[in-house]
């Protein structure tokens, strides 16, 4: 009560009804950062409650992928691998590819499998797509054990590029939170966002150089495959661990599309915020 | 005016009736979406085929700092509308509100709750939920632990607890939040009355300590114990507001189903071959039809009937307290006069009294019964036929003092005593 002389000065808050587009608010998402730091402690906690293998999980999916790329692709198909053997040149991109996948899978339906927190509290909605994106950076961390191993067996040594790789991981963490933000708005209103989002994230994953090196493509396609956004990520992050080519151009137009898909992200979801509680 | 609390200005929420989306409407989203950029306005003409509803119409009001208050109204008048705005869950449509001071709200106790997390990890969670420091749940966590009262079983998963102990985990967290406003919706639902008890008792609390509280509920004895003021909302519009006991008293007799009296006509009125029952009436001391009676004062419970031939009727009420726990069922089978004997056709009016000091605090529902010596089942069964409420109206120098008192009844018995030796 203590604050009650300044407080009634000027309102704490004001509640009048929204109108058009409205910006995202940082100092309250600030403010808010306990319940997003607890929301994805819960989201990781429970994750493999209740399981055998626990965390082995983590490493179990991108390792079974790996086995099965690395036959499939990298034995049978000979997909040429800028001299790196294939097990590790796909691994390498494995990472980044199921952190963005992971993300973008637990985003998209934060709101919805929340529904009741929307309607019962208040807090800045957006912690929980946010939360999608963060808690999968755990299985990251551990599953990227195994790539340490395997870049110890293939006798890759890390050099000043490694120091890089926490920016491409950033990246690939924000285009997941761009791309996120779009579906996890859009799943409150419309649940055909559940159906889509498995196949979008198949499709998506060839459409990125995970099996593939993309410097396959010719040298005029690289801009436009940058406007992928994984396509960056990837390729950065086999120059930062394994030396490949560096993602020049490819690396700006992908940054690029990130920061467009955030901004519009961000706007589209405030600006469907409103109704949140009244649609889902 | 520099100790409002809250101001509404002119509030209003309209929603949308009916089904919100189908693949239909996906597809006109998006070709609405691409024809925007040719239309010069919006127009309203795109969807005319959606009933709304104004879940709240211009409402307006203001809260003093360290007032508590309370929302009474029917289901759907716009309470937990009201609530849910007041704490940005959901936007107006019109209007708008200033709150001066930290909100804090409490629409569900466990918001948050996993079933997979311990009891420990929950009350973090929901600590944070309910916008709690991690600081200030480290603080107050054991007494959290305290009050919840299930200390054995903070490391056990939720989904392990009983569904009482839950609530009680829940409510223990939401209990110590600490906001200078406090915006409460019916969480007393749940939960037995002990427990209902201690919440009220926090409640309480918490208004005593200075802070500003509203507080939606449908117990009439909870407002009226912890509100000077109230709000009445019927269709989403104020329809009172004042101290606390006229808005309840309002509230209370505008109801058509909360009522003293049920009558029927001849044509309509249930019953068999024999008998048909014509009136149930709750009548006070003074005789007259009332849902409101004292708590000290005698209560008469009254039933009309038709007899249509002669035969021995046996008429019966049973009395069911706001729990629905049965009181007692009386019947004039054991009345010396009325039990022997035979009813010619006729109308008949039986009465029997509930003395004055035996019920306690509370709303009543009566059930009625008529059987005839024929018949062994009821000729007619009518449940929650008529209601009453019992009110303490004293002011608390008599015998009992204000407040509630613990039990189902609360009958003014004779104690007696004398002093029988010296100390030691």
């Amino acid at each position: 009560m203590s604050n009650s002389r300044e407080t009634s000065i000027a309102p704490a808050i004001v509640i009048r009804p929204f109108r058009g587009w409205v910006p995202i608010n940082i100092r309250e998402l600030w403010v808010y950062r306990e319940l997003l730091y607890f929301l994805t402690l819960r989201e990781i906690k429970v994750r493999y409650k209740q399981t055998v293998l626990g965390f082995a999980w983590a490493l179990i999916q991108p390792l079974m992928m790996m086995i099965v790329f690395t036959i499939f692709f990298g034995n049978l198909a000979k997909i040429p691998s800028e001299g790196i053997p294939y097990p590790l040149f796909n691994y390498a991109a494995l990472l980044p590819w199921t952190l963005f996948a992971e993300g973008i899978n637990r985003s998209s339906i934060s709101l919805v499998q929340q529904a009741t927190l929307i309607q019962k509290v208040y807090c800045p909605r957006l912690v929980m797509p946010m939360a999608g994106i963060l808690s999968p950076v755990v299985d990251f961390c551990i599953a990227l054990l195994i790539l340490v191993g395997m870049m110890i067996y293939y006798g890759y040594a890390p050099t000043m590029r490694t120091f890089l790789l926490p920016g491409f991981v950033a990246l690939a963490g924000l285009t997941a939170l761009g791309v996120g933000l779009w579906l996890s708005a859009i799943n409150v209103k419309y649940r055909d966002v559940r159906y889509t989002v498995p196949f979008l994230v198949q499709l998506w994953l060839f459409a990125s150089p995970v099996v593939y090196s993309s410097s396959l493509l010719p040298e005029k396609w690289q801009i436009i495959y940058g406007l992928n956004p994984m396509a960056g990520v990837i390729e950065g992050f086999r120059w930062a661990l394994l030396g490949t080519n560096p993602p020049g151009s490819l690396m700006g137009v992908s940054i690029l599309i990130v920061v467009v898909l955030i901004i519009t992200g961000a706007y589209y979801f405030r600006r469907s915020e409103k109704s949140f509680a009244d649609v889902v | 005016m520099s100790d409002v609390a809250v101001r509404v200005e002119g509030l209003s929420k309209l929603y949308r009736l009916g089904q919100y989306v189908g693949y239909g409407t996906l597809r006109e989203s998006l070709v609405n979406a691409l024809r925007a950029p040719f239309r010069r306005s919006r127009s309203k003409s795109a969807e005319p085929k959606y009933e709304y509803i104004w879940a709240l119409k211009d409402v307006s009001l203001e809260i003093k700092q360290g007032e508590v208050v309370g929302i009474i109204g029917r289901n759907g008048a716009g309470k937990t509308t009201l609530l849910k705005i007041l704490s940005r869950i959901t936007n107006p449509t019109e209007g708008y509100a200033e709150i001066y001071g930290r909100v804090g709200s409490l629409l569900e106790v466990g918001t948050g709750f996993h079933p997979e997390l311990t009891g420990k990890e929950n009350i973090y969670l929901n600590g944070a939920v309910l916008g709690m420091k991690k600081k200030e749940t480290d603080r107050k966590f054991n007494e959290i632990v305290d009050f919840s009262g299930i200390e054995k079983f903070i490391d056990t998963p939720l989904k392990r607890y009983s569904s009482g102990m839950q609530v009680r985990l829940a409510f223990a967290v939401a209990a110590h939040l600490e906001p200078e406003i406090l915006l409460v919706d019916e969480v007393l639902a749940v939960g037995d009355a002990e427990f209902q008890q201690k919440c009220l008792g926090k409640i309480g609390e918490v208004a005593k300590g200075g802070r500003t509280v509203l507080f939606i509920s449908h117990n009439m004895n909870a407002v009226l114990s912890l509100c000077q003021r109230a709000i009445l909302l019927e269709d989403g519009k104020i329809a009172t507001q004042g101290p606390t006991p006229q808005v309840i008293a309002e509230y209370l007799s505008s109801g058509d189903n909360r009522s003293g009296e049920i009558v029927w006509s001849f044509e309509d009125a249930p019953g068999s071959k024999l008998v048909k029952l014509c009136a149930v009436r709750v009548r006070n001391e003074q005789g007259e039809v009332s849902f409101d009676t004292d708590i000290a004062k005698p209560i008469n419970l009254e039933i009309e009937f038709w007899c249509l031939q002669t035969t021995r009727v046996n008429s019966a009420f049973s009395i069911y307290n706001q729990l629905g726990v049965p009181l007692f069922m009386t019947a004039s089978l054991h009345d010396e006069v009325w039990a022997q004997k035979e009813y010619e056709p006729g109308l008949y009016r039986l009465s029997c009294q509930i003395p004055g000091n035996l019920l306690n605090e509370g709303t009543y529902s009566v059930n009625v019964y008529l059987s005839t010596k024929l018949r062994r089942s009821n000729d007619v069964s009518i449940e929650q036929a008529v209601s009453f409420r019992v009110h303490d109206f004293s002011t608390g120098q008599h015998d009992y003092s204000t407040g509630p008192w613990v039990g189902v009844v609360r009958p003014l018995l004779p104690w007696s005593g004398r002093r029988i030796g010296d100390l030691r």
